[in-house]
């Protein structure tokens, strides 16, 4: 028997059904996959003499990739491929907007950034695109092992990009305990995941789902359960997991925080939130409990320590871990609220839509400050007003739609997972919505310090010359505050309730 | 001209000083008169679309909203634009109406250290529209958002423009105002969902209530989260530590302001929203809410006796003041909130107008310490008359507004709603009648050393203190002319209250029965 025949006899004797692909439901992967192929053949063919395309070149890409999903989101119909591993429908519609439109922004923010400094520009964009790519993918994932290859693409080249000043030692810290943190983490989710497999004989969420209900241990699915949410944990930094959030914000180049306190930080929710919602909705009485101790902690913990702080970025990095602390909220009583109008899922994507606005906004402004005061510390704002009242305008739009003051779009996101949290009209959901309501007031204490250093203090040292800010800083300025005003006084974030065919499946 | 107010009178009223404020944006800081002009033409026009208003405004119909419009929002969570004008309204909306523009005029030549005219009048236009816009909304998320949206510019008015101790006064105000807003929107969510309504329209939800049945305990609850949301703001007693200090770090435009019209929101949301929709447990809450009232109003004065601060005393007398206007409302009866609503407009023009006075001594004296004050009736004889006549009218003297704020509020406490204590009300009527006396004591006191004496040797000779100038009697006149006016025919406000306060009050009525 020649060899020829053996493996023919091999292939028929499996079967095998090629899957019919629904191009038009991957087309924005493809296209962002086959786009950042020609960023690094261009790379490649240009070399030095197309570094300066790059920016540009990668973010006519991600907007590019919006076009299918804007054809998809008007078709509204969901698709389902590969055996229902991977979904399409409004919830991750929405989800991919926010991520490419937020991948978009960063570009706007490295461009100067990355090139005033003597960092490798192409590859950084290379790697940002693979990042938005798998943040794409986390978006549809319905599967767990889609969901790890997600998430794995999505953080490996962010650990490379955390250390992208490769020659300050604080970002080599920073990179390192990303890297390891985040490995960390991925070894107790997958372990978490391989119990659960354990249990249910498959990797589909939903079917998942359904054999949890009838089959199965309590110990180990609490086990599986808890180790796969924790594993997220980290990639959100929610408290206790958060630890590497400071070092690695403050020691990453700025421009690649914004990407990791926002882009990178709602992935990992899009990933809590699917396997929590499709396959465990049965299992409210062991992870409600769970993120209801998760969020009180988180946001709490995260308030007190951001008010210590006096590094600008660093208070980012706290704020940011107390602010998962309200999107996670609503998961606490996910099973008590019905599944159509504010669902726990519909507010949790909101925030996370309001939260990319109002973060990335912060954090240009930052980098736009940065640039003239050459220093992270939050007393080096004092004097804006007078001498970048622009700057200041919108820092203070930002700051206090962090804070959740009216009329910025802020509001609107603490006001969905407030109506959420009470919605269930359960103790838990009350004492939540209690327990948030003092954060927001501990919350306003340290957003309003860095507005009062902008408005009422002198400049520090005296050095009252103009902000030069690159026409790209002030594209990303002008699409984050129009973002954050608008969605706080008009209907701006769509209308995301409508996921109720999405968690039939899952229930 | 009447389907165009109708669709339009409001929202143009509300949203036309954000135009201004759109304008001023784009025009450089450094054309400091172009801004005032601005400003002033931006809250005139404000103020024009409101005097059309009230006078199309139907006034056998004060009960019912006029000039409704009700249009979609965000949908997401149900909130609709539903704005409107009733009796209870209407007097607040005229208040907030004729003090911002007297406001900016004031400012015309008083714009306070470190100047940038450009900022503080923004400030202005974005309080004023945030403050009508409270007093107009109808859905429960858009009083919330207005209600927020105050914030924001009174905090860097204090900040940017105060006195010494502005950081401390400008975050201890924003940090308790928030801290009293957070609860009120977990309650407002809890009332949202507990009644199960379609939507936030405060009518509806009143209904919702009143149709179900929903546990007393429940109801104490939610009230409690709203009472802290107002009563901070109004403040009442134990929350009013952020009172004093705003006032008097404030810069005086924006005491007037913070006096006028924003402590206004807290008392206002009591009659508009707590009372209304949630009548059982105010019922439950009214005798806790006198006796804080009371407590108020012997505290303010007590406080009163004890400032050396001019501003200070005068920010304390508000605590007392406000404190009749909330005796009034915990009497559930149509003659207190009658008189609470008539408090509010009274302590509004006589507490902004000596804001205004303390302003411009400051200006003058380059301090409000009261012991280095003296003789002003000597060195600038108008202002020191001013000054009597307004504290004549803040003691309540008959004749003057402050009367018919205060008399009818403690005399409805002889006889409050069925079901609450007589007996209690009684008692607090008393002690609050003792707050008259105390009044009359702090206010003369600070007359008696402020303006009668001979000036103090530091200040004879001091040639920078002139009389009442130009702007100050334009901005101040309409105040006193209203003062009079209120005090002698009380019937131009009682006549527009009269219909809707019978309408809250008739609910209390039959709740005791």
């Amino acid at each position: 028997m020649t060899l020829a025949l053996l493996a023919q006899q091999t292939v028929e004797s499996i079967p095998f059904d090629s899957p019919t692909i629904d191009w038009h439901a991957f087309a924005p992967e493809a296209t962002l996959l086959a786009w950042t192929c020609l960023v690094v053949i261009l790379d490649m063919v240009g070399l030095e003499r197309a570094r300066r395309f790059m920016p540009g070149f990668t973010g006519v890409g991600f907007l590019a990739a919006m076009i299918p999903i804007l054809t998809l989101w008007n078709d509204g119909a969901t698709r389902s491929l590969f055996g229902g591993a991977f979904v399409v429908d409004r919830y991750a519609l929405a989800l991919k907007g926010m991520f490419l439109i937020s991948g978009y922004v960063v570009v706007l923010l490295s461009t100067q950034y990355m090139a005033d400094g003597d960092y490798y520009d192409s590859e950084y964009y290379e790697l940002l695109a693979s990042s938005v790519l798998g943040m794409l993918v986390m978006s549809s994932a319905r599967d767990l092992v889609s969901i790890f290859v997600a998430l794995e693409l999505l953080s490996i080249p962010a650990y490379l990009l955390a250390a992208w000043r490769k020659r300050d030692l604080k970002s080599n810290e920073a990179g390192l305990k990303y890297m390891l943190m985040g490995v960390f983490a991925s070894a107790i989710m997958l372990y978490g995941m391989s119990l659960l497999y354990g249990v249910a004989g498959d990797t589909r969420l939903t079917v998942i789902a359904e054999k949890l209900t009838t089959e199965g241990t309590k110990p180990l699915l609490t086990l599986a359960a808890l180790f796969t949410i924790i594993g997220f944990g980290f990639k959100v930094s929610a408290v206790p997991f958060h630890t590497w959030a400071p070092d690695t914000y403050e020691g990453a180049p700025t421009p690649l925080t914004a990407f990791l306190a926002v882009a990178s930080k709602a992935a990992g929710f899009v990933g809590m939130v699917t396997i929590i919602l499709f396959a465990f909705p049965g299992q409210s009485e062991v992870v409600e409990p769970f993120m209801w101790v998760l969020a009180a902690l988180t946001m709490s913990i995260g308030n007190l320590i951001a008010m210590r702080q006096t590094n600008i970025v660093r208070m980012l990095a706290y704020s940011g871990v107390a602010q998962a602390g309200y999107i996670m909220a609503p998961l606490a009583v996910y099973s008590k609220v019905p599944n159509s109008g504010v669902s726990a899922q519909s507010a949790i994507v909101t925030y996370l839509v309001i939260y990319a606005a109002m973060n990335l906004g912060a954090f240009a402004v930052v980098i736009a400050a940065a640039r003239k005061t050459r220093s992270g510390e939050i007393s080096s704002f004092g004097g804006m007003l007078n001498y970048a009242p622009g700057l200041t305008t919108a820092m203070t739009v930002f700051l206090f739609s962090l804070a959740g003051i009216p009329p910025m779009g802020g509001w609107l996101a603490k006001w969905q997972v407030f109506s959420v949290l009470l919605q269930s009209q359960s103790v838990a959901g009350t004492t939540l919505a209690l327990v948030a309501a003092v954060n927001t007031v501990l919350a306003a204490f340290y957003y309003l310090n860095v507005a009062k250093q902008m408005w009422f203090m002198p400049a520090p040292d005296g050095d009252t010359s103009r902000v030069r800010v690159p026409p790209s800083l002030v594209a990303a300025l002008a699409i984050t505050v129009v973002a954050t005003l608008l969605a706080g006084v008009t209907s701006l974030v769509p209308d995301l309730t409508d996921f109720g065919s999405a968690i039939a499946l899952g229930r | 001209m009447t389907d165009f107010l109708n669709d339009w009178g409001i929202a143009l009223m509300v949203f036309l000083p954000l135009v201004g404020v759109a304008i001023m944006m784009v025009i450089p800081g450094q054309e400091e008169e172009t801004h005032k002009l601005i400003a002033l033409v931006a809250t005139v026009a404000s103020a024009v679309m409101g005097v059309l208003l009230l006078q199309n405004f139907d006034y056998d119909r004060t009960r019912e909203l006029q000039f409704l419009v009700d249009r979609r929002w965000i949908e997401v969570i149900n909130a609709r634009f539903t704005v409107g004008l009733d009796g209870i309204s209407l007097p607040l909306v005229a208040l907030t109406l004729l003090v911002t523009p007297l406001v900016i005029v004031y400012s015309w030549n008083h714009i306070p250290e470190p100047g940038n005219a450009k900022a503080f009048l923004i400030l202005m236009l974005v309080l004023h529209t945030g403050m009508l816009g409270t007093f107009v909304a109808q859905d429960l998320v858009l009083f919330f958002v207005f209600f927020e949206v105050v914030l924001l510019p009174m905090y860097f008015m204090i900040g940017v423009w105060g006195g010494e101790n502005r950081l401390y006064a400008a975050i201890k105000f924003f940090l308790y105002t928030l801290f009293g807003s957070a609860f009120m929107l977990v309650a407002f969510l809890a009332l949202y969902w507990v009644t199960g309504s379609s939507t936030f329209n405060l009518q509806d939800l009143a209904a919702e209530v009143a149709a179900r049945d929903i546990s007393l305990r429940t109801q104490v609850l939610i009230f409690g989260g709203m009472f802290l949301g107002f009563g901070i703001k109004v403040p009442m007693f134990p929350f009013h530590t952020w009172l004093p200090d705003a006032h008097t770090q404030a810069p005086t435009q924006g005491s007037v302001i913070l006096a006028a019209v924003l402590l206004k929101l807290g008392t206002y949301g009591f009659v508009r929203i707590a009372l209304p929709i949630l009548p059982e447990a105010a019922v439950e809450w009214a005798p806790w809410i006198g006796l804080l009232a009371v407590i108020g109003i012997i505290y303010g004065a007590l406080g009163c006796l004890a400032q050396t601060d001019m501003k200070r005393l005068i920010a304390f007398s508000s605590v007392a003041h406000m404190g009749y206007v909330m005796l009034g409302i915990a009497t559930l009866t149509n003659f207190g909130i009658n008189a609470a609503i008539f408090g509010m407009v009274a302590h509004g023009l006589i507490t902004g107008m000596l804001f205004f006075i303390a302003g411009s001594v400051k200006e003058r004296y380059h301090t409000l310490e009261i012991k280095r004050l003296g003789g002003l009736l000597v060195q600038a004889p108008h202002m020191g008359w001013i000054l009597g006549f307004t504290s004549m009218a803040s003691l309540g003297l008959p004749g003057l507004a402050g009367f018919w704020g205060e008399f009818p509020a403690i005399l409805a406490a002889y006889n409050p709603a069925p079901g609450l204590s007589v007996s209690l009300f009684r008692t607090y009527m008393v002690i609050a009648a003792v707050g008259t006396v105390l009044a009359a004591a702090y206010l003369l006191w600070l007359l008696q050393r402020t303006a009668f004496g001979t000036p103090k040797e530091e200040f004879a000779h001091d040639d920078h203190i002139h009389d009442t100038v130009f702007t100050e009697w334009v901005a101040w006149v309409p105040m006193l002319v209203l003062i009079v006016v209120l005090g002698f025919i009380p019937s131009i406000v009682f006549d527009v209250t009269n219909a809707p306060a019978t309408v809250v009050g008739d609910v209390f009525e039959a709740l005791g029965r």
